[in-house]
């Protein structure tokens, strides 16, 4: 198997479409970078979930999750990061009409939603642990919750420092109509990073 | 500058506020199922319907699954397709979990009787 591969590598090689003539654009090759990337990331949120999913099944003294976290404050949180997803969509919108002060002010309310979902996560950790007296360490509960809900925490947190980024070289006038792409692209991210809450919603705190 | 082939694709824009609408009315649902005094079963399932209806919400019109290549699309259900499978791999281990739950009483009564040392509480026993 590797000798024919090693054999016809550089057949292959000659017959090589020059990069010119590739049929990915920048954008597209942009894009589907990322979703190769949200096609892996997504595997390892499923693994976990998949795991959580097995321990909770085969454990006699599993919790109730209502009793324990508090489902209308996480609600919040749900529909925080759902509208945060639209001004997403709306500050792509904009710069694909070259309309610079409307995808500053989406793309910040869209960060403004980031911070404001990871805020009340940071609030609701804390009650956990200082209050409840949870750690990752306490139970087959508490260690899938803190690992799901970390997980998806950090990605959160690296949604805000991308777009921050995006923001920043949109103040400086970087970004225009032409380079919609990159916005395109952080925004899969993002929605991706909302779609993965939409589950850990249902699947940690409501069942 | 040249029209490239994702924007040709992706220049349809969907109503974005209906979608948002959709997906604040599915959230209240899931709300109002999870607190229904309906039984367990057709809740999870219920649950589980309205999540995936979300997330489908969200792939397809947020991130334009819906109004790009197929290839996108068979990209984005890759992952969906293996933890399926990941997740039916698991049901060995569940089923034989779920036998030991049904079964406790006995396993335990069997491993008291193997050791040699019966004076000491067992640590398998719950109290």
């Amino acid at each position: 198997m590797s000798e024919a591969a090693t054999v016809q590598t550089p057949i292959h090689h000659e017959a090589a479409i020059e990069p010119v003539q590739s049929p990915l654009t920048p954008d597209s090759m942009g894009k589907l970078g990322m979703w190769l990337f949200l096609a892996a990331d997504a595997m390892t949120f499923g693994a976990a979930i998949a795991a959580y999913g097995a321990l909770r099944i085969g454990n006699l003294n599993w919790p109730v999750p209502s009793t324990i976290l508090g489902i209308p404050s996480t609600a919040v949180m749900t529909f925080i990061l759902i509208c945060s997803s639209v001004t997403m969509v709306e500050a792509l919108s904009a710069i694909r009409r070259d309309d610079q002060a409307g995808y500053r002010k989406f793309l910040a309310l869209t960060i403004l939603g980031g911070l404001a979902f990871l805020g009340l996560q940071a609030r609701e950790w804390t009650h956990l642990i200082l209050t409840e007296g949870l750690s990752i360490k306490t139970s087959l509960f508490s260690a899938t919750f803190f690992i799901l809900t970390g997980f998806h925490g950090c990605h959160v947190f690296g949604g805000v420092v991308y777009l921050s980024v995006l923001l920043l070289r949109g103040l400086a006038g970087k970004i225009t109509a032409a380079r919609y792409g990159l916005v395109e692209v952080a925004g899969l991210y993002w929605h991706f990073v909302d779609l993965v809450w939409i589950l850990i919603f249902t699947f940690v705190y409501l069942i | 500058m040249a029209v490239s082939p994702s924007m040709a694709h992706g220049h349809v824009e969907p109503n974005y506020i209906a979608i948002w609408i959709y997906l604040a009315v599915l959230t209240v649902l899931e709300l109002i199922v999870a607190y229904a005094p309906i039984p367990k079963a057709a809740m999870v399932g219920l649950l589980v319907g309205l999540a995936w209806a979300k997330a489908a919400l969200v792939a397809m019109y947020f991130m334009h699954l819906r109004f790009e290549r197929r290839t996108l699309a068979i990209i984005a259900l890759t992952p969906v397709m293996l933890v399926t499978f990941l997740t039916f791999m698991l049901v060995p281990d569940l089923s034989t979990r779920i036998y030991a739950r049904h079964h406790m009483g006995e396993v335990v009564k069997m491993e008291h009787a193997l050791s040699k040392d019966v004076s000491g509480p067992n640590p398998n026993v719950n109290p």
